[in-house]
């Protein structure tokens, strides 16, 4: 027991990985910072529209669409693995419509069903067809940035770019940017007011899908860093710990950039530390972040509500939890 | 006491009809089971093994592991099958799935406890984890804004990211005997124990005693925790008597299914005996035997596979029966419902164009038996092409012929005639009366005005049945016309009656 925690050595955990290990570390604190924004950025406008349990379905149900992929191609190339991820993603969401409006199952058990049964399928074909093709189940799932290719570099017009995995999810977090820039004001009545944003002429259906189709694009970027069960919590993390310092939600989207950023750094540091997986210690500094918001926000902080309550309230001091 | 009693001989005579159910489904599911095994053989193949000795060796659980992997899967089936119907109808499916990724942790710092895999230990730690899930997102829920989804999503994915953590700290760790450990993810009922099974068993057996004995105050705090409180019965009390339930059923589990899949086996058997009941004590001996077959499907089939994960292969199994459900349930099943719409739109366009017959023989003061093809066509505002498909169906029926004899069939043509059989000229005044009874009825008894009326009798004309119809006529004591001054058919023209036996104006007996 006392060797699994290892000893805490501030130069081998903050100050080696910057000197000796820079080449590398930079790209994964790159790589950790712009999944966690993309998906964080995505995530919040997931969660207003009560979806974050969706989301979850959908990471775990693309895994079909990606294993017929490389299964039909042979290959991890980017655009079969994308198209098969929007079809799993848009199936998923059609599905879970269909079973909970053609029957008396409830929203959430049809979310359940239908995840589950895609996700199955998924890990047969995977372990099945796992001697044939190059796709290692546990990458998928679980994801490790440390492992994702950094070797084949992108140069565009004789400049180095970066490693490709970097390249192509900085394009994913530009395009959500431009995206979200280009529909702020549809995407945020359709999240809020359904009802209104009808009136305006603005079709939610086509809302509701095109956000999912976004959201499968993301996740399935996202797959090798992070895999598809942690993709759920940097989808939420970073939105729900932003609505607790703030109600505005343009302030929100930007703490979501700088949260992942402290994500991405912290998770690194820890996993360097404790040797273990970087996902993981990104989650775990999700969580551990997520606690310190809950307890000690200025204004929505149980701290702060405790205090408030006392003050207002002498008389029954124990009365608070 | 005594009407505790008295319930449980109710459930109990009660049970008896379900079983029967049970064992009908399970007769009807042997004869689908015997589909997937085209997959199986292909799956025989890539893993190079006969899967007919492989079969045979599964089925005279002469194997020891088989025999482990079966029992374990059967147990878990049941518990988790009857812990899902709860959760199911106490709407709280998805809790299922956070609780059952939470429990990661609590696995992996059992196994550090003392660094092997001892299911006591790991059974206390997953618990212990699975209950401080459901608390942190009862807690998040009540003291921020975040919604009950986002909070059982952060709660899922935080405490399944610090397992991951320990899980692969553990992977790096020099020491320990790690075997087994990785099953946790996926699930492998090939690697259960007897220690396991024998766990699995007494969950399931507590689970069983628990739910009987408690039955009632379960069942009347799932549907009504508002009339529980006023019985005295603590409905806080059996919400954590079914969370720790729950996360015993989820945490045995977890060995043959694996952490991201026991979710499914609590919400899917559920679910689908949902589709097929509405009492609760059925939904549980039905989700109970999902399970169950669930259960022995996917050992089955991971068996054959040589070893392939077992998990996933339940699910496929639980799902699959789901899907018979969804589409052949008898209440609730797409095919019936779809089956039903569709002969009842077929009965309705048979008696519109049964009521066009009527009221053209009536413009032409019933001076004609026949009525041509392009008048009723004109009556219909329809093509002459879609009055003669509507009259092939009536001819199917035994309702209309081409020739008064009802002999011999004459070519369609726009002057072609057709004449109504006995039976199809009463269905024809009975949706004529309906019509213009309702007619009457809605502007005398109601007060509409008699231009309001037309749409509504258009509906409920098909609708009316007979009790009510002489209910209406009855009411508006016995009337001969409606309020657009036509004349409501009686018996007598429908041939139902003598017309010497008549009593009452318009001819219809009255049954005071």
């Amino acid at each position: 027991m006392n060797d699994f925690i290892p000893s805490f050595d501030f130069y081998t955990v903050f100050v080696e990985p910057w000197t000796v290990d820079a080449d590398t570390n930079i790209w994964l604190l790159l790589m950790g910072f712009l999944v966690t924004t993309a998906c964080g950025l995505i995530g919040k406008f997931i969660i207003l529209r009560r979806l974050a349990l969706v989301g979850d379905a959908i990471s775990h149900s693309l895994l079909p669409g990606i294993a017929v992929a490389f299964i039909l191609t042979s290959s991890r190339a980017t655009f079969p693995m994308f198209i098969g991820a929007v079809i799993a993603g848009v199936v998923t969401t059609v599905l879970i419509e269909f079973i909970h409006r053609k029957s008396r199952v409830k929203p959430d058990a049809a979310i359940g069903i239908v995840f589950s049964t895609l996700f199955a399928i998924g890990v047969i074909i995977i372990t099945v067809f796992a001697d044939h093709v190059d796709l290692d189940a546990d990458c998928v799932l679980y994801g490790e940035i440390a492992f994702v290719p950094f070797l084949d570099p992108v140069e565009l017009g004789g400049m180095m770019l970066g490693p490709f995995p970097v390249v192509r999810m900085a394009i994913v977090l530009l395009i959500l940017i431009g995206l979200i820039l280009l529909f702020y004001k549809e995407l945020l009545v359709t999240s809020f007011d359904p009802a209104l944003a009808a009136s305006l002429g603005i079709r939610n259906g086509v809302f509701h899908y095109g956000l999912m189709i976004v959201l499968s694009l993301v996740i399935v970027s996202s797959f090798e860093s992070v895999g598809a069960i942690l993709v759920i919590a940097m989808l939420i993390f970073p939105g729900a710990t932003g609505s607790l310092l703030s109600d505005r939600l343009p302030v929100i989207l930007w703490m979501v950039a700088g949260l992942s950023f402290l994500y991405a750094l912290l998770g690194i540091h820890l996993a360097i530390w404790l040797n273990c997986s970087i996902a993981g210690a990104m989650v775990v500094i999700a969580l551990l972040l997520f606690i310190f918001v809950w307890v000690f926000s200025p204004k929505k902080g149980l701290l702060q509500k405790w205090v408030r309550q006392r003050l207002e309230d002498p008389d029954s001091p124990s009365s608070t939890a | 006491m005594k009407t505790r009693w008295k319930s449980i001989e109710w459930m109990r005579g009660n049970c008896f009809g379900s079983v029967r159910l049970g064992l009908l489904l399970l007769i009807v599911l042997g004869v689908f089971g015997g589909l997937p095994e085209v997959q199986a053989a292909k799956i025989g193949e890539i893993t190079e093994t006969d899967w007919t000795d492989q079969a045979a060796r599964f089925f005279t659980f002469k194997d020891p592991s088989v025999r482990y992997a079966v029992l374990g899967s059967i147990f878990l089936g049941v518990s988790c099958g009857l812990l899902g119907s709860f959760i199911l109808v106490r709407k709280l499916a998805l809790l299922g799935d956070t609780l059952s990724h939470a429990v990661l942790p609590g696995v992996a710092l059992g196994f550090l406890w003392n660094m092997t895999k001892d299911p006591v230990a790991i059974f206390v730690g997953a618990t212990i984890a699975g209950l401080l899930g459901t608390v942190t997102v009862n807690l998040i829920r009540d003291t921020t804004r975040i919604k009950e989804d986002s909070a059982l999503g952060m709660v899922l994915a935080g405490f399944y990211g610090v397992g991951i953590c320990l899980f692969t700290m553990i992977q790096n760790l020099p020491v320990g005997n790690k075997a087994g450990i990785d099953k946790y993810l996926f699930g492998q009922a090939a690697a259960l124990s007897s220690g396991d099974v024998v766990l699995m068993g007494s969950v399931m057996l507590v689970a069983c005693l628990l739910i009987f004995v408690f039955y009632k105050e379960l069942l009347v705090t799932s549907f009504d925790s508002m009339f529980a409180v006023s019985l005295g019965i603590s409905a806080r009390f059996f919400h954590y008597l079914i969370m720790l339930l729950l996360a015993f059923s989820v945490v045995v589990a977890l060995q043959a299914v694996g952490v991201v899949l026991v979710s499914a086996m609590l919400i899917t058997p559920a679910a689908t005996a949902y589709l097929l009941t509405d009492r609760l004590h059925r939904m549980l001996i039905l989700a109970a035997i999902f399970g169950l077959l669930a259960g022995f499907l996917g050992s089955f089939f991971s068996f054959l596979g040589n070893n392939l994960p077992t998990g996933p292969f339940m699910v496929l199994g639980a799902s699959s029966i789901f899907l018979a459900a969804f589409l052949l349930g008898p209440r609730y099943g797409i095919f019936p419902r779809w089956l039903k719409q569709f002969n009842r739109s077929r009965r309705i366009q048979i008696e519109n164009t049964l009521k066009a017959f009527y009221q053209v023989r009536e413009a032409e003061e019933f001076s004609k038996e026949g009525v041509t093809l392009s008048a009723l066509a004109r009556r219909r505002n329809e093509s002459l092409r879609e009055v003669e498909k509507r009259i092939g169906h009536l001819v199917r029926d035994g309702l209309a012929s081409f020739d008064e004899n009802q002999k011999g069939e004459v070519s369609l043509t726009e002057e072609g005639v057709v004449y109504l059989t006995p039976s199809g000229w009463q269905r024809a005044c009975e949706i004529v009366r309906n019509h213009r009874l309702w007619e009457l009825y809605l502007t005398n008894a109601a007060e509409y005005e008699a231009d309001h009326v037309h749409d509504d009798a258009e509906m409920i004309e098909h609708i009316l049945g007979e009790e009510t119809v002489r209910l209406i006529e009855r009411r508006l004591d016995f009337p001969t016309r409606d309020p657009h001054g036509k004349l409501i058919p009686s018996a007598i023209d429908m041939g139902e009656v003598d017309s010497n036996k008549v009593e009452g104006a318009t001819g219809y007996f009255s049954n005071t």
